[in-house]
């Protein structure tokens, strides 16, 4: 994923990529160049827009992501490469010979700032009612180059309506400056392919199948286009004022839930470098806005592991020892909202092996408003339930129908990082210098092992943890050090693991004994799991499962919607970059490790819970009303 | 339209010829000797650009690679011309065996002609006459006996689109996908068809190559002059008794052309289409060269009751509506130039606003992504320039500066 070389380019934006020699020691592996006059050598196939960042020689741009294929469309990147007749966009040169460049000659300012003045006299709406006010990159590059009026005049009037028709992603073409991001985010980076720029000449803009209206075509909310966009063209549908409401209604309870990935990432909203864990923090801040009672998803997130993981046990001794063949294997994670509608848009007929288990944040919701309103005696239809998540799918996933299992809407508003972010700004408050609190009861702390579900991989290494004390009585530790599953963390596209049970069970715990007599079915059993992340990854995976290929032969798969998983949200902190996102998964690795529980099954308020509310255990009659749910084949087209 | 065509007068293009000569002459020569003698001939491609044939070809055919294409551009989108049609219609073999003498050279097993959308109607007599050829064995297997020699040749209709004449938005639109242009680096003829070398031609360069081939490099260069070498097709339009085609020597003066045309009382010349330059009386006795007004063959003529106003707005909106529409320069530059095409019009503009165009426009030529963009201004920065006193009339509009 991190390797844009093997990305399938869209129509026109080929990237061409020179292979950079392995061995630049040798005869042809560097180019000497000289960039400004001075003298530099690079590896054969740099780019030139490459070389200059390498040296510290700073080039605007603007279609250009480090996420994705090059375009060279926008043009601001140009630079003079002598001998040449034209300007050359420094992003699309890969350097195979001697040249001689120069970034900032007077024809190259000047076309930079004709291009800026362009873009800004299409670019209709204001700055200070954006909501990319201050972190914009065409405010920011007319900053940087002196635009003081409009050379070439700027639209008064509004040319496109508003598209607010979903619940996660509202799209205002207005300040859309075609730079082309979200359409190959949206067609490489997930394959899902929902934008494509249709027209030509200045009628040249984005759009959806048959121009319909977000809602009505096969986008699954993920948000990755919202995270790219360089302006306020995309952005998520903002709830923020209903929540101000119901904290200012004192008659409403008002609950909320953080996501290990917002905690991760909220610094950055508030100038902090990326990687800085805000959990506690946050807490204090939250109650400070006027939250009720504070949560923490990872709860929910280990409540998902025994569920999910049980469903899982079940699923292989029916196969396995029931030879009952209706069984669908391997069981894919459904916590991915953004994946769980990729899967029912394109692979409807795979429902089956999604697992029936919700999602951490809907689990917390059903929990919410049932065994919580008991426990403090409020009314169930009084509380609002809130969620931050990384996420602009969680948006859509709390208004699906099927989440009202409590009797009410189980979550009534899913929150961006970004949305908290402004609101705990709008409150006044600087959340880097917030004492820390810890959550609140009756949840109370969670494991590390719901908290690494932020990362891509994390899931897994979570259930593991569980899975393999649970069926080998053994501690993770003995069989990995720290009980870090190094092979599943990472940012590798697809990454494959197998773990070996050996012939050593343990006893059935207490928790799942009226499920499995025993595991001696599993004895010299290899448990093979698979994780991939970007829904044009989880595409690979399910091309080559249709075929019954290696993956085919997995037991259980996690899937993430997002690159890099749920800290590369849509609804993360911009910008997000293959380095950012590696800095947040370290902060949330080095929290886990700092905690000393980080296994779900060890976590005393799971146990509690099975004990005081879901007593009947994991997958039983009220589990299941309350903790997993159905899915909807919806297929390519929607009618 | 229908134009009568000139050949009277063509002294290497329409100079005789007889189907399939040059691909049977192929069997005595080896690749090395085809480019040997194009590179005598100093040829250069007569699509608009002038790159030269000998050196795309040899690129072509060094790069390595088991699959290698050859196109014909017959895309023949800029407005005024329209003698690839003539080529195309009377004279395929000149095409055809063109094209067989290119695959042979580069290596190609498989050639297309991009044929302009509107040339639908020429598409079964082409497809017959491609039929006897593989009859004859002009395309095929072991073409005219050569072992290994496999050659065929593909006829698409193009989408009706400017900007898929430009050779790396034809590969793309080739390949079924939206025509755009492609970033360069890298070139065609190292990653074009299906990222294979490719070679892309013009209908006239393919032409050319069988003179050069049957009555060698020497002869051809003797016409001309000695940096546009060889004669050219010229698509004559407008204000002229006799429009059509004509085949001069490259050198030939635009006052001569004129002449020949009967036009009278000759305005301006609008030379390479409307991504060209106009020129006024004064610079008439300009030559027709790529070192001087270089073409692609367009050449209208405009008389005395022409508003040049006009001639420039029909241009610029012909680019507003052929741009592309992906990179900023193009899309959104073009638009601001016909807006100031319509504030002269109307009188509402001011030189400042005039100035800031002009330079916009030198911007759009050097930053723009390909060649639509690129040329796009030269019609408004010539027009401007060469008609300053009737478009701006020596008034300074209403706000007189
Ligand atoms: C916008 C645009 C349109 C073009 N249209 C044509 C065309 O219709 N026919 C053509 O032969 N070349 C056209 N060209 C030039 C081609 O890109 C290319 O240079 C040419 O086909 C190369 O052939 P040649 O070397 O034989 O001239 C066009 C270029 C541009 C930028
Ligand atoms: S110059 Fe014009 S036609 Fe060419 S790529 Fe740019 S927008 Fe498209």
């Amino acid at each position: 994923m991190e390797n844009k070389n093997g990305l399938r380019a869209p129509v026109s934006q080929k990237p061409h990529v020179v292979p950079k020699p392995e061995d630049t020691s040798t005869i042809g592996g560097t180019v000497s160049i000289e960039i400004n006059d001075v003298k530099y050598s690079v590896p054969l196939g740099t780019t030139i827009l490459e070389a200059c960042r390498e040296n510290h020689i700073h080039i605007p741009t603007l279609c250009h992501h480090d996420d994705l294929c090059i375009a060279g469309v926008c043009r601001l990147c140009v630079v003079e490469v002598t001998g040449m007749r034209t300007l050359q966009a420094s992003c699309a040169y890969p350097i195979t010979a001697p040249i001689k460049i120069k970034t900032s000659t007077p024809m190259v300012r000047k076309a930079r700032r004709h291009i800026i003045d362009l873009m800004l006299s299409e670019h209709h709406g204001e700055c200070y009612s954006c909501v990319r006010n201050n972190n914009c990159e065409l405010q920011a590059l007319a900053k940087e180059y002196g635009v003081d009026c409009y050379n070439f005049g700027h639209v008064k009037e509004s040319q496109y309506e508003i598209d607010d028709s979903s619940y996660s992603v509202v799209r205002d073409m207005d300040k859309c400056v075609l730079c082309k991001r979200c359409v190959r985010t949206c067609i490489d980076l997930q394959e899902v392919g929902v934008l494509e720029a249709i027209n030509r000449g200045g009628e040249t803009m984005i759009s959806t199948f048959m121009d319909k209206q977000l809602a009505d075509v096969i986008c699954i909310n993920c948000g990755q286009c919202i995270n790219r966009c360089p302006t306020g063209a995309l952005h998520e549908k903002d709830t923020s004022d209903d929540i101000w409401k119901a904290i200012d209604d004192h008659a409403k309870h008002v609950v909320i839930q953080t996501a290990p990935s917002p905690r991760a990432a909220i610094g950055e909203e508030f100038g902090l470098g990326a990687g800085h864990s805000m959990t506690y923090e946050l807490n204090t801040a939250l109650k400070r806005i006027g939250f009720d009672a504070v949560f923490d998803t990872n709860f929910t997130a280990d409540l998902t592991i025994i569920e999910e993981g049980t469903e899982l046990i079940i699923r292989l001794y029916k196969a396995l020892i029931e030879k009952d063949k209706e069984v669908a294997l391997p069981q894919f994670t459904s916590c991915s909202p953004g994946w769980v509608k990729y899967l029912e848009h394109f692979y409807p007929e795979y429902i089956p092996n999604l697992s029936s288990a919700k999602s951490p944040q809907q689990m917390f919701g059903a929990l919410i408003k049932t065994f919580y309103a008991d426990k403090v005696g409020v009314d169930a239809k009084d509380i609002v339930s809130v969620a931050v998540m990384p996420c602009s799918a969680k948006k859509f996933e709390c208004n699906r129908p099927e989440m009202e299992d409590s009797g009410f809407k189980d979550v009534d508003y899913g929150l961006t990082t970004r949305e908290m972010a402004k609101m705990i700004k709008e409150a006044g408050i600087h959340l880097p210098e917030m004492p820390k609190t810890h959550f609140d009861s009756p949840f109370g702390d969670a494991s590390g092992a719901g908290l690494i579900f932020g990362a891509t991989g994390g899931v897994m290494e979570a259930a593991i943890r569980t899975v393999v004390e649970f069926v080998t009585g053994n501690k993770t530790e003995d069989i990995f050090e720290k009980a870090n599953i190094l092979p599943l963390r990472g940012f590798e596209g697809i990454k494959y693991m197998e773990i070996p049970i050996g012939n050593n069970v343990g006893p059935v715990p207490d928790l799942i004994k009226h499920l499995v007599p025993d595991w001696n079915w599993l004895k010299g059993a290899v448990l093979k799991v698979a994780v991939a992340h970007g829904t044009a990854n989880a595409k690979k995976i399910m091309e080559d499962i249709k075929r019954g290929g290696k993956f085919s032969e997995c037991h259980f798969i996690e899937f993430m919607a997002c690159p890099g998983g749920c800290i590369g949200g849509g609804g993360q902190p911009i910008p997000t970059t293959p380095e950012i996102r590696k800095k947040r998964a370290e902060a949330i690795y080095a929290e886990d490790e700092s905690l000393e529980i980080r296994k779900s099954h060890d976590n005393p308020s799971i146990k509690k819970i099975y004990q005081e509310f879901l007593n009947e255990g994991p997958c039983s009659h009220l589990s299941h009303k309350l903790l997993h749910t159905h899915y909807k084949k919806r297929g390519r087209y929607i009618a | 339209m229908k134009n009568k065509t000139n050949q009277s007068n063509g002294k290497v293009l329409f100079s005789q010829y007889n189907r399939g000569d040059a691909i049977k002459k192929l069997s005595g020569l080896s690749r090395e000797d085809v480019l040997y003698e194009l590179k005598v001939s100093k040829l250069k491609g007569r699509g608009g650009a002038g790159f030269p044939t000998s050196t795309k070809w040899m690129l072509t055919a060094a790069a390595v690679s088991q699959e290698k294409y050859l196109i014909c551009n017959a895309d023949e989108g800029e407005p005024g011309t329209f003698k690839d049609r003539v080529l195309l219609l009377e004279h395929s073999e000149l095409v055809f065996d063109g094209m067989v003498v290119g695959a042979y050279t580069i290596g190609a097993k498989k050639g297309f002609v991009y044929l302009r959308g509107e040339y639908e109607y020429m598409l079964s007599s082409l497809e017959d006459f491609l039929e006897t050829m593989r009859n004859d064995n002009l395309l095929g297997e072991s073409i005219c006996g050569i072992k290994g020699f496999d050659f065929d040749i593909e006829i698409r209709l193009g989408s009706g689109a400017y900007v898929c004449g430009e050779e790396t938005a034809l590969i793309e639109s080739l390949e079924g996908h939206r025509g755009e242009a492609r970033n360069r680096p890298p070139f065609p003829v190292s990653k074009g068809y299906k990222g294979k070398p490719t070679t892309v031609n013009n209908v006239e360069t393919f032409a050319s190559v069988v003179h050069i081939v049957m009555k060698g490099g020497e002869w051809f260069q003797k016409h001309g002059t000695d940096k546009s070498t060889g004669s050219k097709l010229f698509s004559v339009s407008g204000d002229c008794e006799r429009p059509g085609v004509y085949e001069l020597p490259w050198g030939t003066k635009i006052s001569e052309l004129l002449e020949i045309i009967g036009a009278k009382n000759t305005k301006a010349v609008q030379v390479g289409g409307a991504s060209g330059i106009c020129v006024n009386k004064s610079q008439f006795e300009r030559t027709l060269a790529y070192e001087d007004c270089s073409t692609g063959g367009s050449i209208m003529v405009f008389n005395e009751t022409r508003n040049m106003l006009h001639v420039l707005k029909n241009f610029m909106e012909f680019f507003v509506e052929e741009s592309c529409g992906q990179c900023t320069p193009c899309r959104i530059g073009n638009t601001k130039l016909l807006e100031g095409v319509e504030m002269l019009e109307s009188d509402e503009y001011t030189f400042a606003y005039i100035n800031k165009l002009k330079e916009l426009g030198k911007t759009m030529q050097i930053a723009s992504k390909c060649g639509l963009g690129q040329s796009s201004p030269n019609s408004f920065l010539s027009i401007l320039e060469n008609f300053k006193d009737e478009i701006f009339n020596g008034r300074g509009g209403k706000y007189g500066k």
